[in-house]
């Protein structure tokens, strides 16, 4: 791949982690979680994504960022506070936000109206002054974009060449000319422009960080003056490629408060010198500036110590260091601030956090121009011990998650399998050496043992490799709900629980669409209508909960509705009307709840945009039988519905009952299989031909010879001389398999056929045996239908 | 495909020549991954017949074709004497039931003529061409063909 391609690559997959961590965020909030840590997580994935946004040139993306980050930093400084209201379209935003970034990553579009809509919702959460100073009004961030700085051109001559240093100097130069350059009128305020002077090291460059950039970001915040000083640049043949020898002097007009300048340098801050001044007003005390040095390079330690518990994590190293204190919060404002801020003198900087420090510091700076008050005396406190707990507190939220590696899949599916190898050789190993006549207590089956135990462990620690939360299913339903209930008017509530249920992760790609399907199901039908709810006595918010739990080596999922349960008499109707029971059958309850998962049953009636796609719950069963799983529901009339799927945790692996047909030994999936007995001569019945069915208790299964049906062998077997094993397919029949014999129940490790041949009728897939030969899975479902539609077999063969 | 004939370039190549019968036939030596002795393999329900049916190879699911049968010649049942010659078929990797390996060829593709027009079908499908060597001839397997042509799912 492209390099460029690849970075945009990662920068997509980082995307979805910042989405997801924002999403979280946000769903606490909604909850009412209102802590300044909360909010500023949510602040730093949205930020994040603007920054790799802006590397790209993403610009729709950018704009979209821009406004939802502005909105969040209002609240993040105290100014909008967290409600229900606020919430619900922060939530929204984060899904308009998502699309934004899934449409910038497939080059496609995002629905305009539905941006410009959100864009109204987000303004209208910060009142119209405010929008004004931030220039959120109207179109004022597209002309916050395409303001500019002026750029004063140097001069060189030719006894110091060296100008043309390090390249992305140079570049910075270029992007500064290249930009248009019509001066906003916006600056013509009595406020004192910014002086800030910028100095990079060697290292900034070394990562990756352009000079242009940071410029162009500063020149966002208003009219900017910039200025390169050359001095340092000596002459050529003592110029080394790698150091940074240009500084700039930016002058910098506008409404900034100085965090908004800081924060421009935010990601180059430690690797280069930074001044920010008010025009006229002296170097800031020399003191206090080596307090935000010490502060600043203390944070860089603690960042540089947690990295080093914590490797390769970068994400978090930069949640870190963003949420290390800033060096204008460690500084004690250097004009005094005025009295009568309201709730300042009441907040006690230990416990704001950094937001608030920095909202104290900016209304300093804000306030600085008429008050000349004398200091506060909580500004005073030293700066350098809230600075500490406040890193204390950052770093130790940051080092709560554990450190983890990306690993390209395919490798851990290569070790996988030569795992399930090492455990076949083992087996087989153990075979020869138990045949060869060695004394079980002899050293070398002693060894084998404790060989044993030991593949087993590595088995299993290499299969927890793969293994995986099922939160990154789940977070993609608060959404889908939120949708649902919108669209049919109805107030959802989803629960969710069990998210850190760890599942393998080909299990995981798979429930994603049943999960889908009902929760569409439960918020659409499951669920009343508000006025339906109030009049039934319940709150008008419905609640659907999604859980995740573990039960007996398998994960069970449920979702849960609290709304009117099944109507079962209409069920019950239905499917008479259908044919698919008879008139007077005699159905418990469960039986009658259980109908709905029976093919051709749709409840037409009900039919709906959202759940009524012509996908019913059959669908939806066949799905989860596929993975090996089972679904039931239950049901309470007027207070809600249950459905439980229980799956495998993994695909890899399956629980089989291996049979022997014609000779050859095969698996049936014990997930198939309801009962094995021993048939009589006198239940077994031929219908027609050859076609034979048995008696079991009152009902009467097509019993099917194995054997024959695979083509293995040319005459039926004597079906008192076999087992019958019975087994319901994942189309609901029932049907007898008759081999002739049942060897054990046994976790095999699942190998594709169609890898390297192709599909076999009849056939799942294989697996190896402890013997070392190949055993074919069989697929209980194609089994059953063949012998209900008398399908003609093509070309029989023996066995060899 | 590591076999293609580039027209008008004489490449030259080395090629695994192998028996089955009297007849001497022979695939690139790129294509072949390994060589193994014949081991029962499990049968496969519903396939051709020279389809011997699939092996386990260090947890791969391996089929075996019985080339010899594919290419329409009388076999005989497999025994510990015969050889699979584990070849790469694009993304597949299957196992080739053969006589016996009896040499390894360096040659140039200038040498190889087309298949004669006299060949029944089966061979024209198969062989890509022939060529002489030492007074021998021998066929250049086609080994894309070799694998059977998907079924129908309508088993």
């Amino acid at each position: 791949m492209d390099p460029f391609e690849s970075i945009k690559a990662t920068f997509f997959q980082e995307c979805d982690e910042l989405l997801t961590d924002m999403e979280s965020g946000l769903l606490a909030m909604e909850a009412g979680d209102d802590d300044s840590e909360t909010i500023n997580a949510v602040f730093r994935a949205v930020h994040s994504v603007k920054g790799g946004a802006g590397a790209f040139g993403l610009e729709e993306l950018i704009r979209f960022a821009h406004i939802f980050e502005t909105v969040l930093d209002e609240m993040r400084s105290d100014r909008l506070h967290l409600t229900d209201e606020v919430a619900k379209v922060l939530l929204r935003a984060s899904d308009v936000l998502a699309d934004h970034v899934a449409a910038a990553r497939s080059a496609g579009s995002v629905d305009e109206g539905r941006t410009l809509g959100m864009i109204a919702d987000l303004q209208g959460l910060i009142d119209q002054e405010r929008a004004a100073e931030l220039g959120l009004d109207g179109d004022g961030a597209d002309d916050a974009a395409d303001e500019d700085f002026g750029f004063v051109p140097i001069v060189l001559s030719l006894d110091e060449p060296a100008a043309e240093a390090p390249e992305v100097d140079l570049a910075a130069l270029m992007a500064a000319a290249a930009e248009p350059a019509d001066a906003a009128p916006q600056a013509a305020t009595a406020t004192p422009a910014w002086l800030v002077t910028f100095r990079p090291k060697a290292e900034m460059y070394a990562k990756a960080n352009e000079t242009a950039l940071v410029l162009r970001e500063l020149a966002r915040l208003g009219e900017v003056e910039v200025v390169v000083d050359t001095t340092a640049v000596p002459p050529l043949d003592q110029l080394s490629a790698e150091q940074a020898y240009l500084s700039w002097t930016i002058r910098l007009l506008g409404p900034a408060t100085e965090s908004d300048v800081r924060e421009v340098f935010e990601f180059v801050e430690d690797d280069c010198e930074l001044t920010v001044r008010r025009e006229g007003e002296a170097e800031a005390p020399s003191a206090s500036l080596q307090a935000a040095d010490d502060a600043e390079s203390d944070a860089s330690a603690s960042a540089v110590e947690a990295a080093a518990a914590a490797p390769l994590d970068l994400d978090a190293l930069l949640a870190r260091v963003q949420g290390a204190p800033s060096p204008e919060a460690a500084t004690p404002a250097p004009e005094p601030a005025p009295e009568p801020v309201q709730d300042a003198p009441k907040a006690d900087p230990a416990n704001m956090g950094v937001a608030g420090l920095i909202a104290l510091a900016e209304q300093a700076s804000l306030d600085h121009v008429q008050a000349a008050a004398p200091p506060k005396a909580e500004a005073k406190t030293d700066p350098k011990a809230d600075a500490r707990a406040e890193r204390a507190s950052a770093g130790g939220t940051a080092t709560a998650a554990t450190p983890t590696i990306r690993v390209d899949l395919d490798r851990v599916d290569r070790l996988i399998n030569a795992v399930g190898e090492l455990v076949i050789q083992q087996a087989m190993l153990s075979q020869r050496v138990f045949e060869s006549g060695l004394a079980r207590s002899s050293d070398v089956a002693l060894g084998l043992e404790d060989l044993e135990l030991l593949t087993r462990e590595i088995q299993d620690s290499v299969m927890a490799i793969r293994a995986q939360p099922v939160k990154s299913v789940f977070q993609r339903m608060p959404r889908l709900v939120r949708e649902v209930a919108d669209m049919v008017g109805k107030k959802v509530r989803l629960v969710m629980d069990g998210e850190n249920t760890e599942v393998d992760k080909t299990v995981i790609e798979r429930l994603s669409d049943p999960i889908t399907h009902m929760l569409r199901n439960a918020s659409d039908h499951g669920l009343e209508t508000p006025e339906e709810r109030e009049a039934g006595g319940k709150g008008v918010e419905g609640v659907v909960r999604l859980a995740a739990l573990h039960r007996g080596g398998r994960i069970v999922i449920e979702v849960q509705d609290d709304g009117r349960g099944i109507n079962r008499p209409r069920v019950r109707g239905i499917a008479v009307t259908k044919g698919l029971i008879a008139e007077d059958a005699v159905l418990s309850d469960d039986e009658i709840d259980n109908l709905i998962f029976l093919p051709g049953f749709s409840t037409a009636d009900v039919v709906s945009d959202i759940s009524g796609r012509g996908v019913g719950m059959d669908v939806v069963k066949r799905s989860i039988q596929a993975l090996g799983g089972r679904i039931s529901i239950t049901s309470e009339p007027g207070k809600g519905s249950k459905f439980s799927m229980s799956l495998p945790l993994t695909l890899a692996v399956l629980d089989g009952m291996v049979v022997s047909a014609a000779d050859q030994t095969l698996v049936a999936p014990l997930s198939n299989i309801v009962e094995s007995l021993t048939p009589r001569a006198e239940d077994v019945h031929l219908v027609g031909g050859r076609d034979a069915v048995i008696r079991i208790r009152d009902t009467f299964v097509p019993l099917i010879d194995v054997g024959m049906a695979l083509g293995f062998r040319d005459e039926p077997l004597p079906p008192a001389s076999g087992v019958a094993v019975l087994v319901e397919s994942e189309g609901g029949g029932k049907a007898a398999l008759l081999v002739e014999a049942i060897q054990g129940q046994r976790q095999v490790v699942i190998k594709s056929l169609e890898a390297n041949y192709q599909h076999i009728h009849g056939v799942a897939a294989a697996t190896i045996l402890g013997d070392g030969r190949v055993a074919l899975i069989l697929d209980v479902d194609a089994l059953v239908t063949t012998s209900r539609r008398k399908a003609p077999r093509i070309e029989k063969r023996m066995a060899v | 495909m590591t076999d293609t004939v580039t027209p008008g370039v004489a490449q030259r190549r080395e090629l695994i020549a192998f028996r089955i019968g009297d007849q001497e036939f022979c695939v690139d030596i790129m294509s072949v991954r390994e060589i193994r002795g014949w081991a029962p393999a499990t049968p496969l329900p519903r396939t051709p017949s020279f389809v011997k049916g699939v092996i386990n190879l260090r947890g791969a699911v391996l089929p075996i074709i019985d080339l010899g049968a594919r290419l329409g010649l009388t076999t005989s049942e497999p025994t510990a004497r015969h050889v699979i010659m584990v070849v790469h078929i694009g993304e597949r990797t299957i196992g080739l039931l053969v006589d016996a390996v009896s040499d390894i060829i360096n040659m140039s593709d200038d040498l190889v003529q087309p298949t004669p027009d006299v060949a029944s079908d089966q061979v024209k499908t198969f062989v890509k061409g022939l060529f002489a060597l030492e007074g021998r001839m021998v066929s250049l397997i086609a080994l894309d063909r070799v694998l059977p042509e998907t079924e129908a799912e309508a088993a």
